[in-house]
């Protein structure tokens, strides 16, 4: 859907980001992480066009993003940043409202929408919808500012570093609503940090940048098992990273069939958390199910070790 | 319904005093009276406080209302990344303005446009840029960086940022700025009268040809009351008129 070629920026002598090409498939969800200044927010702005791109270009569905004036663009794709920069003296739901309003949408389709995000994101109408940014919490705010970008429906959602300024319990619950908010919308996201954590976490795809370049775009596991660079593999860890590619199965994805005495693990569970469980009881073998009740097989601490190696 | 705090009660007071002298100011004389000398009339009888008054109040806004619209307009041109080089300029501009004396704005003023009421206004419009410039300026450079971001980022046009966003943001400090610098003027205003303009100065003006001390308090104390009252209410608008929160 989103075709990157050759894209490269320079501020005068430095490259910022120096001939970066990638195709990102429709509906996925693509992290780009990196340490900082390694260019992954003026690649994501690139993609917008709030940066210039030196050379290069960028695709949408196959046409140049430079076909219509910037603005026009930027109506078409989300766009959440850290610290959400909500307009503070507007109200949330005229916050969430920018974007349909830009399109000239008549105010009974902006309320009617309005009220469907609020309540995607677990913020009651009546209670959000006339309070200003500063009285709520940072949680909320970031949730307004994800319901923002997403008002008018738009199929590609750039967010950079969403999560940065929450505290890590309320960051895991923002990670978990944004896989929950990618499914019931079925937006294409890109989402730019620097935590290889939450890379890992929510990437089907994972972009590892350095230095303006980038050194490695694939799945999640491939960057564990096939580091293209040395750097990959120092980032996203050495020593743990068996358990990583632990927790990028789930027991149901690795169940052997048939069943065993042992205790029940839900399908959905990492691989990594099976593995906690049965050294925590002691035991070596579990039996798999699935949210309702059903039997989907079995799971040893051996089949579990055999998934930790490339 | 909002009880009105002791500023609001002594504004209410201030005002009704100052209403009530304009309207029937002979009511008053054996106030003034003892500040007069052989016979001299008490109360000022060349003219109609009331519409002396008025006529400062309004060079007073004129002037106000074009300082704004060139203070704003330039404080907007100098914060756009394509009129940023003229930064340095505007300042010096309006930095004279402030720094020349009105006096001296006059005596350059009348010859070119005549006596009366256009060189007063050309000296109070000078004179009243400053304030509004560098509240301008303030208020629309610290607005927060990743809101304009984020405006930008939603696909608001560099305009509708402006008008929707960084001005709104603004506002608060733009405001103070206008009230500023229209209290300062409205004292400024009373040396329109050396040069012929109709307002408050005439009055003080006669009191000091007539060494009448009356007159001159007369004058001084309307032209007060007048700031006191404009900075008061304006402020109360202003937290009427702005909802804004700045967070960051
Ligand atoms: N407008 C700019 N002018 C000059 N240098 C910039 C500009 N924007 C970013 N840079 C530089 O480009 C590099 C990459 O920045 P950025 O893309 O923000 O990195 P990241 O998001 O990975 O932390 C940094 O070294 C930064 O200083
Ligand atoms: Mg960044």
């Amino acid at each position: 859907m989103i075709t990157i070629e050759n894209l490269t920026k320079c501020y005068g002598a430095a490259t910022v980001v120096d001939g970066v090409s990638m195709q990102i498939p429709r509906n996925s969800l693509t992290v780009i992480v990196g340490t900082s200044g390694s260019g992954k927010s003026t690649l994501l702005r690139m993609v917008n066009r709030l940066v210039e791109p030196t050379s290069g270009r960028v695709l949408l569905d196959g046409s140049d993003t430079r076909a219509q004036p910037p603005h026009l663009l930027r109506r078409r794709i989300g766009y959440a940043i850290q610290g959400h920069g909500l307009f503070p003296h507007r109200t949330v739901a005229e916050n969430i409202a920018t974007v349909p309003r830009l399109l000239g949408w008549d105010a009974a389709r902006i309320a009617a929408r309005v009220s469907e995000l609020l309540e995607a994101f677990a913020l009651e109408p009546a209670a959000f919808a006339g309070q200003f940014p500063h009285q709520l919490s940072g949680g909320q705010q970031q949730r307004v500012g994800v319901a923002r970008a997403l008002a008018a429906g738009p199929q590609l959602l750039l967010m950079d570093e969403p999560f940065g300024a929450l505290d890590p319990i309320i960051r895991a619950k923002a990670q978990d609503d944004l896989l929950d908010i990618r499914r019931r919308f079925g937006t294409t996201i890109v989402l730019v940090t620097h935590d290889m954590d939450e890379a890992f976490r929510l990437g089907d795809h994972v972009a590892v940048m350095s230095g303006g370049r980038m050194l490695q775009y694939g799945p999640p596991a491939e960057l564990l098992t096939r580091p293209a660079d040395p750097l990959v593999s120092r980032m996203t860890g050495l020593a743990d990273r068996a358990m990583r590619l632990l927790s990028l199965s789930t027991a149901g994805e690795a169940a052997l069939p048939g069943t065993v005495d042992g205790p029940e693990v839900a399908a959905s569970a990492t691989l990594r958390d099976v593995l906690s469980e049965l050294m925590w009881r002691g035991v070596d073998a579990a039996r798999v199910t699935d949210a309702n009740g059903t039997a989907r097989g079995h799971l040893t601490v051996a089949a579990i070790l055999a998934r930790g190696r490339p | 319904m909002r009880v009105p705090g002791v500023a609001g009660v002594a504004r209410a007071a201030a005002f009704v005093l100052l209403v009530a002298f304009l309207i029937w100011p002979q009511r008053f004389a054996p106030l003034f009276a003892p500040l007069t000398q052989y016979g001299a009339p008490p109360i000022y009888d060349q003219g109609n406080l009331l519409t002396l008054a008025l006529a400062q109040l309004g060079t007073v806004c004129c002037a106000a209302l074009a300082s704004t619209v060139v203070a704003v307009g330039l404080g907007i041109l100098v914060t756009r990344p394509s009129g940023a080089e003229f930064l340095p300029l505007s300042r010096t501009l309006v930095n004279i303005g402030q720094t020349f004396p009105p006096v001296a704005v006059l005596a350059v003023a009348v010859p070119l446009v005549g006596f009366g009421l256009k060189p007063t206004l050309i000296a109070l419009f000078a004179y009243g840029l400053l304030p509004i410039f560098e509240n301008t300026l303030v208020g629309l450079r610290t607005c927060p960086p990743a809101v304009l971001e984020a405006a930008s980022g939603m696909g608001m046009s560099a305009r509708q940022r402006l008008m929707s966003v960084e001005l709104p943001l603004a506002m608060p400090l733009i405001l103070e700025g206008i009230r500023v610098s229209l209290v300062i003027s409205v004292g400024t205003a009373t040396i329109g009268s050396t040069v012929a303009a109709k307002g408050l100065g005439e009055v003080i003006i006669a009191g000091l040809l007539s060494n009448n001390s009356a007159f001159i308090l007369q004058g001084a104390l309307v032209t007060g009351l007048m700031a006191v009252l404009l900075y008061g209410s304006l402020a109360g608008l202003e937290r009427r008129f702005c909802r804004t929160v700045r967070t960051d």
